[in-house]
């Protein structure tokens, strides 16, 4: 499904925040990419979905090299990955169940063939109640449960999700990752950054992406 | 698939916040992907109707000066003028009527006729006073001829003719008067031209950077549909549709407004004219006449604004997925 092979970025002229990174990614796995602050996570994950070119190396996503691919292409792949970023990235002037329904709105669904679908989701997140609510007026877990619901509303192939679990309790960061674990039951391939040890215990048999200075190591 | 408890569900309020059930709420239009009625929306508003009226007013007043250029400019040369000056052992009065005569069997002359004495007296009035026996001095006779603009005379011949027929006549083609007159008003034209074309520049500058300034409010909104999968023309289309109809409100705003005050001002000036130095002016400079062109030009003029803001949004949309890939 995702390929690196000796992957490298650096940002302008300054040193490289990856290197050599090289791994792939079957589907329906389940990993946790994770490692210290400054480590590269979030610039891995960007890679991931194609909002980087890394300086050298090769990225395939779902079969296609990504420096050879046209802009006009990226659509088209970002429609098979839901993403959840680490500050949500709610729009604030739409209401909980538009920000979840957008993926669908943008694939020129009609509203009433999917608002069945967007309200059991939204009931299977716990915000039935807050569908009608901004962002703006929600709380740090509800947000990242809507979050989640728009990334996965389209049913990606893949879920990448940066520190999901950053702004939330250790209950509530224990739900999400049994929502991500039933989200794989069913075929997604996940990939979760995170530096919470305690929570990557949880689900011991994930396998775990490390990087340190750059660098990645896989155990399986 | 296990549910997720609802938490912290909030008050009653956060959810009903217009008093909407959530039934039609859901049975809603979906809110618009580029918010409306922001802050920066407002502002564009105001600067796209404040340049479109400057610019609809400076396209107004050009217009009806180069219509009132054309008005004097046609006026004179319609027109000549015979002056007969007393000649010892004539009679000013026969060589008057002698002079209408030759004008009215020339060829381009269509009417002539002598200034009668009352008529002269008047224009002399103001310099000699009302109690001056006027036909006791030696006062030049006026023959005014209106001639054919498109067949004219052939104004040498008929300067020949009267030399020889009519001591002391001379001809005033008002040709002096039309040339300075027509240099006045064109360059008055150009002037308006070359402010039009400054207020032109100015709606362009100060409407893109306005426009680019609200969408770099919108940024994230572009980052985050691009992220969802849409496509880069989808994303452009809701930023136009946003932009289009907002630079159609605000041009129609600042274009009405112009058309109320250019009309507003043709009519104050008719009501001017009643007066007598109002009569005066016209005389002089002619009316302030808004052609209808100037109605279409403000018109072309709100549009035109509208379309530059719709366009500039569209560029600015796509140079922002075009510099960052997210």
């Amino acid at each position: 499904m995702i390929r690196f092979e000796n992957v490298g970025l650096r940002y302008g002229m300054g040193p490289e925040v990856l290197s050599d990174v090289t791994f792939e990614v079957n589907p329906g796995s389940f990993q946790f990419l994770t490692g210290p602050s400054g480590a590269g996570k979030t610039s891995l994950m960007r890679l991931l979905f194609l909002a980087l070119r890394p300086t050298r190396g090769l990225i395939e996503v779902f079969g296609k090299d990504s420096e050879s691919l046209p802009r006009t292409h990226y659509p088209a792949i970002r429609r098979r990955i839901g993403i959840v970023f680490q500050d949500f990235r709610l729009l604030d002037h739409l209401t909980t169940y538009e920000n979840v329904a957008l993926p669908l709105r943008v694939l020129g669904r009609a509203e009433p063939d999917y608002r069945s679908d967007v309200t059991d989701l939204l009931r299977w997140v716990g915000l039935q109640e807050r569908m009608h609510a901004y962002p703006p007026v929600l709380s740090g877990g509800e947000k990242q449960r809507a979050a989640i619901a728009r990334a996965v509303i389209a049913q990606p192939d893949l879920l990448l999700a940066d520190e999901p679990t950053g702004n939330v309790d250790p209950a509530m960061a224990r739900r999400l990752i049994r929502l991500f674990a039933e989200l794989n039951k069913l075929g997604t391939t996940v990939i979760i950054a995170t530096h919470d040890i305690a929570l990557m215990d949880q689900y011991d048999h994930a396998r775990r992406l490390v990087l340190n200075d750059g660098r990645l190591h896989i155990y399986d | 698939m296990t549910e997720i408890a609802p938490e912290q569900a909030g008050p009653a309020t956060a959810t009903r916040l217009d008093g909407a059930s959530p039934e039609e709420r859901l049975t809603r239009k979906p809110a618009a992907i580029v918010p409306q009625g922001t802050t920066a929306g407002t502002a564009l508003l105001a600067v796209v109707a404040i340049m479109t009226f400057l610019a609809g007013i400076t396209v107004g007043l050009v217009l009806s000066i180069s219509q009132a250029a054309d008005r004097w400019a046609g006026g004179l040369s319609s027109e000549i003028t015979v002056q007969i000056t007393p000649v010892d052992g004539t009679d000013p009065d026969e060589a008057a009527a002698k002079t209408v005569r030759i004008l009215a069997n020339m060829d381009g002359v269509v009417t002539a006729e002598a200034l009668p004495h009352d008529e002269l007296s008047a224009l002399l009035e103001p310099w000699l006073g009302s109690s001056v026996d006027f036909t006791s001095l030696p006062v030049p006779r006026l023959v005014v001829a209106e001639i054919d603009r498109d067949a004219p005379p052939n104004t040498a011949e008929l300067a020949s003719v009267l030399a020889s027929e009519v001591p002391g006549a001379g001809i005033d083609d008002h040709r002096v008067w039309q040339s300075r007159l027509e240099i006045m008003a064109e360059s008055v034209v150009v002037a308006g031209m070359i402010i039009l074309l400054l207020v032109t520049a100015a709606t362009v500058l100060s409407i893109t950077f306005a426009t680019t300034g609200t969408l770099a409010a919108n940024r994230d909104i572009v980052r985050v549909l691009s992220l969802v999968g849409a496509r880069e023309n989808y994303i452009a289309r809701q930023f136009v549709q946003h932009f289009l109809t907002l630079g159609l409100k605000g041009s129609a705003i600042g274009g009405g407004t112009a058309i109320l005050v250019l009309a507003l001002a043709a009519w104050s000036s008719g009501q001017l004219m009643a007066t007598p130095a109002g009569a005066q002016m016209e005389a002089l400079f002619g009316g302030f006449n808004l052609p209808f062109s100037a109605y279409i030009a403000v018109a072309l003029t709100v549009m035109g604004v509208a379309a530059l803001t719709a366009g500039t949004a569209w560029l600015a949309v796509l140079s922002v997925l075009r510099k960052g890939r997210e």
